[in-house]
């Protein structure tokens, strides 16, 4: 079985978030860049088919400098190889643009599996994994909190509007994890120190042979802006024993909300 | 040229989702304003008859998919369909709410048809006679802006948050059909299961009271949900309790749960750390019953009581009950 992972390096949830004097990304300094949350699901989930069927785990990420780390965090917790897609034209990369790029780095490796987190926190974008499904040709299944691998066939169950909806196909597949899917491990110390030793192979566009095709002025859509959004109105304490709180509470919320 | 707006609307065992009726109202208003044509695409099996109810949100037209190769979902088949209907409509923007269903599926029509997509919409913004689209980011600390290149464009809009017309009994939208047969099929749905107990869908719930911590146990959502039955609200929660095992992960509101916009969001025992407030700060009216005066929840409420919400709820329950049936 070979595993592909694709992991994306966010801000750290708790991080202060400013933006940055071009007003259309954010100010990296003093952010801390972690493994998006449900990547961690992604890469547990390959790493126990791997345990539990044989074969290898490749991870791959796109993005600057602040990738390295998480790649070695990924490595230290048992995946066997890392890319890093690295190049200045791929910069500040729309869901399109990175499932193009990722599609280009995976697609010749044979993979039976490729997993991705259902969201890469702080874009919020919800788009890579089904995107990546289509360009590599791959039937999916997203949002997925349980997951069986049998005789090249996948059995999926994906969170829905009040409802789990159960999926069958075939593999080769794209999978993205919802929380709820494993308990994700921590790199264990004899991890980190092997992870010390793996390589990361570095690739640009022109190793994907996408030199010139993806640089940001073919790009369809772009961010021209990044805001605060507005700012809340200024509350109302409400005072008194709890019996005139409850009745001053269920007063505004008919009469000044106009809610109930 | 392409022009107009195809909307998708999305329907599970013939229920319309009141989202996609929101999606069809939004397009509604810009395309009255621009004279362009708008058109809504329905998929399904035996689902002709929900026509006349989307009719009644005035597209020009309802282009219905209908047969047994789409009785139940698939994100293969799905893609065909809408592939099909693009075709056939050459809209410039396509929308579909925000959904479990939208996020599987509409990204993947996107790169097929390598158009660009924005999901989860919060807010359209008109420019020369175009949309920008602004979308939620960073768990909602930002908003990104964005603006498009390309003759055909995909948006999902965030449910609750777009209102949706009243609905015109007397207009009559053009019906017709359109065959599509699948081509390739290699992953589709086999069985649903309704999760046991969710009365309500969170992100479609007009009022929602949800519990922390603060609630002490499981053995005192019976507080909470009397409310909800109160008011005809969905039950929600932190992670925290989710995490504790007091309640399923579907009721999780927050960051790693769901993203929800109701009129009324009622937080008990909740403290709001920010991967909570990522879930449901567009709320339009925030209550929050807290016995810690510091607790950050505070600082975006509507409404704020500092207490203990064992004495407050019974008591608000009640009061509501007397509001609503004196009318
Ligand atoms: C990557 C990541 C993702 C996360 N995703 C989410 C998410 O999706 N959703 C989410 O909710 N959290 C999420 N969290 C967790 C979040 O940081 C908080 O830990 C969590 O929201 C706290 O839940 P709580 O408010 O119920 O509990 P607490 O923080 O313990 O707060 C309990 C509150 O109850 C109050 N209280 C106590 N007794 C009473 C009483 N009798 N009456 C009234 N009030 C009382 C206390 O004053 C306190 O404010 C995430 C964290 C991380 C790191
Ligand atoms: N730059 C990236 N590098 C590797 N994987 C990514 C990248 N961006 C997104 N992904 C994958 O796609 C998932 C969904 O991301 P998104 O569509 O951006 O919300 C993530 O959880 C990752 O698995």
């Amino acid at each position: 079985m070979k595993i592909a992972v694709c992991v994306k390096s966010v801000p750290d949830t708790e991080a202060k978030i400013n933006i940055a004097p071009d007003q259309v990304g954010i100010d990296r300094a003093n952010v801390r860049f972690v493994t998006s949350p449900y990547d961690e699901f992604a890469i547990e989930e390959a790493l126990r088919l791997k345990e539990k069927l044989g074969g290898e785990t490749t991870v791959f990420s796109l993005g600057g400098d602040e990738v390295t780390e998480v790649l070695r965090d990924t490595l230290a917790r048992g995946v066997d190889s890392a890319v890093h897609i690295k190049d200045a034209e791929f910069d500040d990369a729309d869901p399109l643009t990175t499932a193009k790029v990722l599609a280009a780095a995976i697609k010749d490796g044979g993979f039976d599996l490729v997993f991705c987190g259902q969201q890469g926190v702080g874009g919020d974008h919800n788009q890579v994994p089904s995107m990546l499904a289509e360009l590599l040709d791959m039937p999916q299944s997203t949002l997925v909190v349980k997951l069986e691998v049998a005789d090249g066939k996948f059995k999926a169950e994906r969170e829905i509007e009040g409802a789990h909806e159960l999926v069958e196909g075939s593999l080769p597949a794209v999978i993205s994890a919802q929380k709820g899917l494993n308990e994700p491990r921590y790199p264990s110390i004899k991890g980190v120190m092997a992870a010390r030793r793996k390589e990361i192979s570095v690739k640009d566009a022109a190793a994907l042979g996408l030199s010139g095709q993806l640089s940001p002025d073919k790009r369809k859509v772009k961010r021209i802006q990044l805001t605060m959004p507005p700012a809340r109105p200024q509350g109302k304490m409400i005072d008194g024993e709890p019996e005139v709180q409850a009745k001053t509470l269920a007063k505004l919320l008919r009469e000044e909300a106009k809610i109930i | 040229m392409a022009q107009g707006i195809l909307v998708f609307i999305e329907q599970r065992n013939g229920q319309i989702r009141k989202a996609s009726l929101e999606a069809l109202s939004e397009a509604r208003r810009f395309c009255s304003k621009s004279g362009e044509p708008l058109v809504a695409l329905l998929v399904g099996e035996n689902i002709k008859d929900l026509s006349t109810s989307i009719s009644r949100y005035k597209p020009d037209k309802v282009l219905v998919v209908d047969s047994a190769a789409f009785a139940k979902y698939s994100t293969e088949g799905y893609a065909d369909a809408l592939t099909a209907a693009v075709k056939n409509v050459d809209p410039r923007y396509v929308l579909a709410a925000n959904t479990s269903m939208s996020k599987d599926l509409i990204p993947r029509v996107a790169a097929r048809l390598d158009a660009p997509c924005v999901a989860d919409v919060a807010e359209l913004r008109e420019s020369n006679g175009a949309w920008q689209a602004v979308h939620p980011m960073y768990s909602g600390k930002a908003w990104g802006i964005y603006e498009f290149n390309s003759p055909l464009a995909f948006l999902t809009l965030r449910p609750n948050v777009f209102p949706a017309a009243e609905p015109d009994e007397a207009h009559q939208a053009l019906v017709e059909e359109l065959a599509v047969t699948p081509a390739k099929v290699r992953a589709s749905v086999v069985e649903v299961h309704a999760a046991a107990g969710a009365k309500i869908e969170l992100s479609e719930a007009r009022i929602i009271v949800s519990g922390g911590r603060g609630i002490k146990g499981p053995e005192n959502w019976p507080v909470l949900q009397e409310l909800c039955d109160a008011l005809g609200a969905a039950l929600g929660a932190s992670r925290a309790v989710v995490d504790a095992g007091w309640i399923d992960h579907q009721y999780q509101v927050g960051q790693t749960g769901k993203t929800v916009s109701p009129q009324l969001y009622i937080a008990v025992g909740i403290s709001g750390a920010i991967q909570h407030l990522a879930g449901m700060s567009s709320s339009k009216v925030i209550v929050a019953i807290n016995s810690n005066p510091e607790a950050p929840i505070f600082k975006s409420a509507t409404y704020g009581i500092v207490g203990d919400c064992f004495q407050i709820l019974p008591k608000f329950t009640e009061e509501c009950r007397k509001m609503l049936s004196e009318n």
